[in-house]
């Protein structure tokens, strides 16, 4: 161990470091009064280091406070994330408190929820700033008793001296310990001494929102500020023609009813007041673009399908040449509609623009992206703006966009006050953002012995980009192969959409990979496993995913779910990789009456180290219920531009009765983590398919199956 | 505006708004008790429940001039302490995941485990299958309920 001033010139060195890369954050190590000092509003003790970068202090009492940069909207990223802080620590977990942080890109990077990353980016970074600051613990508490560090460690929340017996409790050590130099290099734990790490621990928010504490955007409340509800165009594609606000003026309450561009914002003392202001508004619209109807998705895709532009994606091998001289081809086509993300808390924000400052307070995935764009619309610098990032009433992706974040500060500019615009779930459902609508089309060469030669993809989308992952599996275990994307550009607003593209993209991959096997003559488990040996030993063209990891979590599936082994039911499997993480699955199907129920989806995934196994569960259980709900019954169709379902009781979700049982395996390889909020959900609804084919002979060919035979007269 | 009198969590409160305001927005708005939860305002998703006279209630639907001097009881009076059998067993079985919706399926559990204090694994699916929970935590939920039906014994 290094001590003496050598390690103060590093430190400075660390600081700068730090400095230059924009908030690369290795370790802050400060004293806190309170939490609100956390965010910079409260009152700072001394010894307070201002230009530290930040997830951790601890008090004098004893408090460890870890500052959870991410926004957390379920995924569980405010326990997981204090969790590797305080293991790495040595921390007491009952006495950690965990913190929302403010946007603050000095101190933080990646300071966003989406595409499954907040652990993997964060893994190490947070070990290190739990790890560095356990060793400046020892370190100071080694110096009081005079003796050496090396025989010193750290345990809930104390230090210990092997020899003498000798402890103290964090807080007694925090004043001295936060003087000393930040330890350049830091020995991380061996995986088996994690106690924390892999261990079912409670959502630290439990108690919280179990007696309904106000934590989320819709629950912000300040003196002062009023409520605006806005009217927006009814149809994509249509823009304002006439706005009539008389009688929105004489609603009680109401006090302002502003323009901006083709909204009409009613602002009001009340929700209830925008609401009913909103209600008597008369506005008039004529079309802007194409006002799009579900009939002409349809009629789009099909010529999309034999278009000859389509973009190439990859390309392997000779396709033409395999499939002239295929024994057999297979062709089919899958479509998935539109769907919103519906999150259960509405879009809302709070913004308080003010000549000097802007304050904006709410539920958004990407904080830095809201603010750069109220810092365009306002010409104010984003030196000006602060955000700050209250709990999110669930995400989906609806919160990658900022749309409304904009909305608000730009009614706050106009009408000059602090306001919370809140949007119902008919302005939620109809304000776009939505996963686009896709068509696929697979087809199969298999030559005469029953091999598959020939694979070729092409996916048609509404604003979907490239609906492809061409460099996926089965590509790379098949010689001949062409995979290609055409795109529509729509009026509809698209978006990401938990687990984007693959939501719907292994669904039908999945499914098509089910009836070539049956064609092949295979059985499902088997023909996956020979295309991944045909991968590893000859492969055709990069290998983009981890063969070894693939076949470990098909084959733990079929062992835990005793794939062919139970008599009466109907067994469906799904694989897929998606955000860095394997994830099997077996849905079980048994016939009741005549009708196929979906009883039990048994899943394996490899996600490397699972870092909170109770929260795991979660993220795979409701991931899959949320893939198989989609599948089932989502579905949003459009007349004339409008979408045609604004509320719940028009659109189905999945609901409690009805559920199948989920169990949910881990590969733990000690792999440094990968995501876990979206990769559970792509397989399940190919899953789901795969099992309804074997009990009943009926492909699902579309999405929702509810409005396909045989589900269809079930309803 | 027409006052009203309303017994919320064993309190009295007078409020002054539109006879045709929901309850729910009385509740957010003027008691600044948020954790009644707006999720649709058709009724359908049930983050709004509440108890009316100990029966759970859609508040959205629920005009304030209905109220009258029934007793309201929202997930903040719950239990004094947050000690309620169903609040300690949505912890222990680590329920929540963005928790939004969690206060309205408890107020709906808590009124049906009062009617049914030892409901079968189906029962409690059909209570409640009106409560939406969007990231789908529905074993937990479940289990919840059965968890808390125990305690009570």
């Amino acid at each position: 161990m290094i001590m003496g001033n050598s390690i103060h010139q590093e430190r400075r060195d660390f600081l700068r470091k730090v400095s230059l890369s924009g908030g690369g954050l290795l370790l802050g190590f400060t004293l806190f009064e309170d939490l609100e000092a956390q965010t910079g509003k409260g009152h700072l003790i001394e010894g307070v280091q201002h230009d530290f970068n930040s997830y951790l202090s601890i008090a004098a009492d004893g408090t460890v406070t870890i500052a959870s940069p991410n926004p957390e909207l379920g995924q569980n990223i405010k326990t997981s994330f204090a969790m590797i802080v305080a293991d790495e620590l040595d921390a007491d977990w009952s006495r950690v408190k965990v913190v929302q942080a403010p946007l603050d890109n000095s101190k933080f990077d990646r300071q966003l929820t989406g595409g499954s990353g907040a652990v993997p980016h964060s893994w190490k970074r947070l070990r290190t700033a739990g790890a560095s600051a356990r060793l400046m613990l020892i370190m100071a508490a080694a110096s009081k008793w005079r003796v050496s560090p090396e025989d010193c460690y750290a345990e809930n929340g104390m230090v210990l001296h092997r020899g003498s017996g000798r402890k103290a409790g964090f807080g007694e050590l925090v004043a001295e310990a936060s003087k000393l130099p930040v330890p350049t290099e830091v020995k991380l734990k061996d995986h088996k001494d994690f106690k924390l790490i892999g261990k079912p621990i409670r959502n630290v928010e439990n108690k919280n929102i179990v007696v309904g504490k106000s934590m989320f955007g819709l629950d912000f409340y300040r003196d002062g500020m009023v409520y605006a509800v806005v009217q927006r165009p009814p149809a994509f594609g249509s823009k304002i023609k006439s706005v009539d606000d008389k009688s929105a003026r004489a609603v009680s309450g109401v006090s302002d009813v502003v323009r901006f561009g083709n909204n009409v914002a009613v602002v009001a003392n009340s929700t209830w007041a925008a609401m009913k202001g909103r209600k008597a508004l008369v506005v008039t619209y004529e079309p802007d673009k194409a006002l799009e109807s579900s009939s002409d998705h349809a009629d789009i895709f099909t010529r999309l399908m034999d278009s000859p532009n389509a973009r190439m994606h990859r390309k392997e091998g000779d396709v033409d040449a395999a499939f002239q001289s295929a024994a057999k081809v297979i062709k089919r086509e899958y479509e998935c509609p539109f769907v919103p993300h519906n999150p259960i808390e509405p879009m809302n924000f709070f913004a308080d623009v003010r000549p000097d400052k802007v304050e904006l307070i709410g539920p958004t995935q990407t904080p830095g992206s809201a603010r750069k764009a109220v810092s365009d619309l306002l010409k104010i610098p984003e030196s000006k703006i602060t955000v700050d990032i209250t709990r999110l009433g669930g995400g989906f992706g609806r919160r990658l966009k900022f749309d409304y974040v904009v909305e608000a500060a730009e009614i706050s500019s106009i009408i000059k006050k602090p306001v919370k615009v809140i949007w119902s779930r008919e302005d939620d459902m109809g304000g776009g953002s939505y996963r686009p609508a896709v068509r696929y089309r697979f087809e199969a060469a298999l030559d005469a012995s029953n091999q598959l030669v020939g694979y070729k993809l092409r996916g048609v989308g509404m604003n979907a980009g490239n609906p492809t992952r061409e460099h996926n599996f089965p590509s790379g275990s098949i010689d001949n192969l062409l995979i290609e994307s055409l795109d529509h550009t729509s009026p509809i607003t698209t978006g990401a959409w938990r687990a984007p593209i693959t939501n719907f993209l292994a669904y039908a991959e999945q499914a098509f990979l089910d009836e070539v096997a049956e064609a092949m003559g295979k059985d499902p488990v088997q023909m996956r496993l020979d295309l991944l040996q045909k991968a590893r030993t000859k492969p055709a063209g990069p290998i983009r995913y981890d063969i070894d990891r693939m076949e470990t979590v098909i084959k733990t599936v079929a062992e835990k779910s005793q794939w062919g082994k139970k008599p009466g039911v109907s067994q469906g499997l799904s694989v897929y990789f998606s955000h860095a993480s394997y994830v099997a699955q077996v849905c079980d199907v048994v016939m009741n009456g005549g009708k196929p129920v979906i009883s039990k989806i048994t899943a394996v995934s490899d996600c490397g180290v699972v870092i909170n196994s109770s929260g795991a569960q979660q993220q795979v259980k409701g991931g899959i219920l949320d893939g198989m709900g989609h599948a089932m019954y989502g579905k949003l169709t459009f007349n004339a531009g409008e979408p045609e379902q604004k509320n719940f009781n028009v659109y189905r979700h999945i609901r409690m009765k009805g559920m199948p049982e989920v169990e949910a395996h881990f590969v733990d390889n000690g792999k440094d983590p990968t995501g876990l909020g979206e990769p559970a959900l792509p397989p399940a609804g190919g899953a789901v398919a795969n099992a309804i084919y074997k009990a009943t002979g009926k492909r699902m060919y579309k999405q929702p199956f509810i409005e396909q035979e045989p589900l269809k007269e079930s309803e | 505006m027409p006052v009203y009198t309303l017994n919320v969590n064993g309190k009295m409160h007078k409020v002054d708004v539109a006879a045709d305001t929901p309850l729910l927005w009385v509740l957010r708005d003027n008691l600044r008790l948020v954790g009644t939860k707006f999720g649709c305002g058709v009724g359908s998703c049930g983050a709004c429940t509440i108890h009316l006279n100990g029966n759970a209630n859609r508040a959205c639907l629920l005009p304030v001039s209905s109220v009258g001097a029934s007793k309201v009881t929202t997930i903040e009076g719950l239990s004094e302490k947050g000690d309620h059998p169903l609040q300690l067993a949505w912890d222990e079985v680590d329920v929540p995941q963005c928790g939004y919706c969690q206060a309205g399926q408890i107020m709906t559990a808590a009124a049906f485990l009062k009617k049914n204090p030892n409901p079968t694994l189906e029962q409690v699916e059909t209570a409640m299958n009106g409560n939406l929970c969007r990231c789908a935590a529905y074993h937990r939920i479940r289990e919840a309920v059965l968890v808390a039906s125990k305690k009570n014994k």
